[in-house]
């Protein structure tokens, strides 16, 4: 196999920040030091993945991670006073909020690392958690070496930083759902690896909104993973709002496990973001699991907005829905890339997938690939794809009531939007973000410095 | 109020529209009947402005204005009112959305301040119980999963909300059942002013029981062939359409 240039230099510097950082990690438990080895060594086995592969036809990465951005081995905070630059101020959406700064768990002098309820949740720095529960964590992130995984979370393994745990025991219940607001404010172009462990055992609805955010305008490129464990009847709402600035590169790697009658819904919107590449992968490991997966992203001007899925249908009787739509305006690219694979033994699968793209400008870009691999013979599944603009007769029929051009394609590109947002369950945060999504399809909400839910 | 002098107007290069000649005055009701293909809805659609029509010759004067050469939102806030003959269904946008946003553009055309949350709501359900459309309606989607007559229903309802100076009904009757044809032409009369018009285009007489022209006007191949009386609507469904088609197909 030959490697390119750019290849060859992400590898390098890859490398180079390895090399440099794991004497750092010298307080690291055993365990996690011999991981972070290993999946560097799967990583340079692997190499860096290019649009030679399949799964990254159209989206290359290997050049921003050939660029030059500092690796930040401990929290920036001290240098900030982050509760001032920062005020996430949404009415009537109660949660406990979780800051991350540059991949760094962000807690003030007072506060703690991680909270222990009396029921048993834990929540907090994964970091911390490893020192203080590292039955729980060892045994979730060994397991991540799944037959899905690949280079990128191999990186992330090798590099990873601090992030998000969060672990709910059986019969538990939490009060309100975890905001995260994952930010980046560093000064210099940094290279950032949050790590993201959700842990639910319980039958109770464990809601999540994660929000990533730039506070100014410096380069980035975010390589981030999660693991979410879903166990018997456990059910999980998850929230992830893109608005990084449209210098950044954010990579999320999101890898889904479910065991029986688990219950997984996500909405992902990506409202603003250079590059933008979320990987999800999907294993339906038990009978009667259920998951939903929608997202809708809204690129103008350069942006790259990649969607890659991946649900792995291994048992039988497990039903999954995936719904993805893009808005792409200017010269715009929305990549929709989507695999159901259900295996010889999974019969009675309901396995759907539908992605439909809005073409505003003529020089806007959309790849759509919504592919089957059925080795089961009794199933029900479903693919499709759509890619079109504006209706001209709805546009006509809106105008004829008055109403301007400009703002009859508001109204329907809203409407398009709103098959996404009115997924999202938590009632202020759609308010929130459905005025997000119409302010963004005007064009007036370029980048967001505050929290997007406070930008009212 | 309307002066069409020797339109002419064609579709893909094929000539629909072969100078027509009309001329609608405030206060008055003009119908315009005829076979199918003879241009009732290409002309409806040229006032409209919907743009797959090309207009080769001719004017159209609105209120002493060329109505020609206005965008179509234009001319809705002039008070050019189409009643569609195939209403379409907007998904996720709600009729409340709809008709506010529309409401407030022709509102500040007006120079008229825009209408508040609470007084629109009030203004939606005076209207609504005007032309007696099923309150329900108005908390949907625009037409979405409407039956045919909700739709031509939702039509007559847009028209009160919006106060259009001329309304041009494209077969609002089609489709309708007696009961929904009798609501329909109620909301007309009871919208029906000295200063403003209708132009009802129609295949049947039926309509024009309800609602009574002033003139009717038979459009056949492009043309305006005839032009008579309330009488004439009762001769052609008679006499159905063949008797015009033979006087005129040598011309």
């Amino acid at each position: 196999m030959t490697t390119t240039v750019f290849q060859q230099l992400a590898i390098d510097n890859i490398k180079s920040v390895f090399e440099q950082q794991f004497d750092d990690l010298i307080n690291e438990p055993e365990w996690l030091r011999q991981q972070r080895k290993q999946a560097f060594q799967l990583f340079l086995e692997a190499g860096f993945p290019t649009r030679k592969n399949e799964a990254y036809k159209y989206t290359s990465l290997e050049q921003h991670f050939s660029g030059k951005f500092t690796y930040l081995s401990h929290a920036l905070c001290e240098k900030i006073n982050i509760e001032e630059v920062f005020n996430c101020d949404v009415p009537s959406l109660d949660t406990h909020l979780i800051i991350l700064v540059n991949g760094w768990y962000y807690a003030s002098p007072n506060q703690e690392l991680l909270k222990q309820t009396p029921e048993g949740i834990i929540f907090g720095s994964l970091r911390e958690a490893i020192k203080q529960h590292p039955a729980i964590v060892q045994q979730h992130l060994k397991t991540y070496f799944s037959s899905l995984a690949s280079s990128l979370d191999y990186i992330n393994m090798a590099l990873m930083q601090d992030g998000l745990l969060v672990y709910i025991p059986q019969h538990a219940k939490l009060d309100k759902p975890i905001q995260v607001i994952n930010l980046v404010v560093a000064e210099e172009a940094v290279q950032i690896y949050p790590r993201h462990l959700i842990v639910s055992e319980s039958s109770n609805v464990v809601q999540i909104l994660f929000c990533d955010h730039s506070l100014n305008a410096s380069p980035f490129l975010m390589n981030g993973t999660m693991d979410i464990y879903l166990k018997d009847f456990a059910k999980v709402d998850f929230y992830r709002i893109q608005n990084a600035h449209n210098h950044s590169i954010q990579i999320t790697n999101n890898h889904i496990y479910q065991s029986a009658h688990s219950v997984f819904k996500s909405v992902y919107v990506t409202l603003h973001g250079g590059t933008v590449r979320n990987n999800i992968y999907v294993h339906m490991n038990g009978e009667y699991s259920k998951n939903s997966m929608y997202g809708l992203w809204l690129a103008d001007k350069n942006q790259h907005v990649d969607y890659f899925t991946h649900v792995n249908h291994n048992v039988p009787n497990a039903e999954s829905n995936q719904f993805f739509k893009g808005i792409l305006d200017d010269e715009a690219t929305g990549i929709f890339s989507g695999n159901i694979y259900v295996d010889k033994n999974a019969q009675k699968t309901n396995a759907y997938q539908s992605n439909k793209n809005l073409i505003i400008s003529q020089n806007a870009r959309v790849r759509s690939k919504p592919q089957l691999e059925i080795y089961a013979d009794d199933v029900k599944c479903s693919h499709g794809s759509a890619t079109g603009k504006l209706n001209d007769d709805a546009m006509f029929y809106l105008r004829s009531r008055g109403i301007s051009h400009k703002e009859s394609c508001q109204l329907l590109m809203f409407a398009f939007a709103s098959d996404i947002t009115k997924e999202i369950e938590i009632e202020p945060l759609k308010a929130e973000i459905e005025g997000l999504v119409d302010k963004r399809l005007r064009g007036e909400l370029s980048r967001c410095n505050r929290c997007s839910i406070s930008c009212s | 109020m309307l002066t069409i002098k020797n339109l002419k107007a064609q579709i893909n290069g094929k000539p629909i529209l072969k100078g027509i000649n009309l001329e609608i005055k405030a206060g008055e009701v003009h119908a315009i009947m005829g076979p199918n293909g003879s241009g009732k809805s290409t002309l409806a659609s040229v006032l409209a402005g919907r743009d797959y029509v090309e207009v080769t010759n001719g004017e159209v004067l609105f209120m002493g204005q060329n109505l020609l050469e206005l965008a179509p939102e234009e001319r809705a806030r002039m008070g050019i009112f189409l009643g569609f003959q195939y209403p379409v269904e907007i998904p996720g946008v709600s009729m409340v959305t709809f008709m506010r946003t529309a409401v407030n553009e022709i509102r500040k055309y007006r120079n008229l301040p825009q209408l508040s949350a609470s007084d629109f709501l009030k203004y939606m359900r005076e209207k609504k119980e005007l032309v007696e459309i099923d309150t329900q309606l108005t908390n949907r989607s625009v037409n979405e999963g409407f039956s045919g007559g909700e739709k031509k229903k939702n039509e007559i309802f847009q028209m009160a909300m919006l106060e259009p100076k001329l309304a041009i009904l494209d077969e609002t009757d089609s489709g309708l059942d007696i009961d929904a044809l009798r609501i329909v032409a109620n909301g007309v009369n009871k919208l029906k002013r000295p200063d403003n018009a209708y132009l009802v285009i129609t295949h049947y007489q039926r309509l024009l029981d309800y609602i009574v022209p002033d003139v009717v006007h038979v459009l056949y191949d492009g043309k305006i062939v005839k032009t008579a009386g309330k009488e004439l609507a009762l001769e052609l469904e008679e006499k159905g359409y063949d008797w015009i088609k033979k006087e005129f197909q040598n011309l």
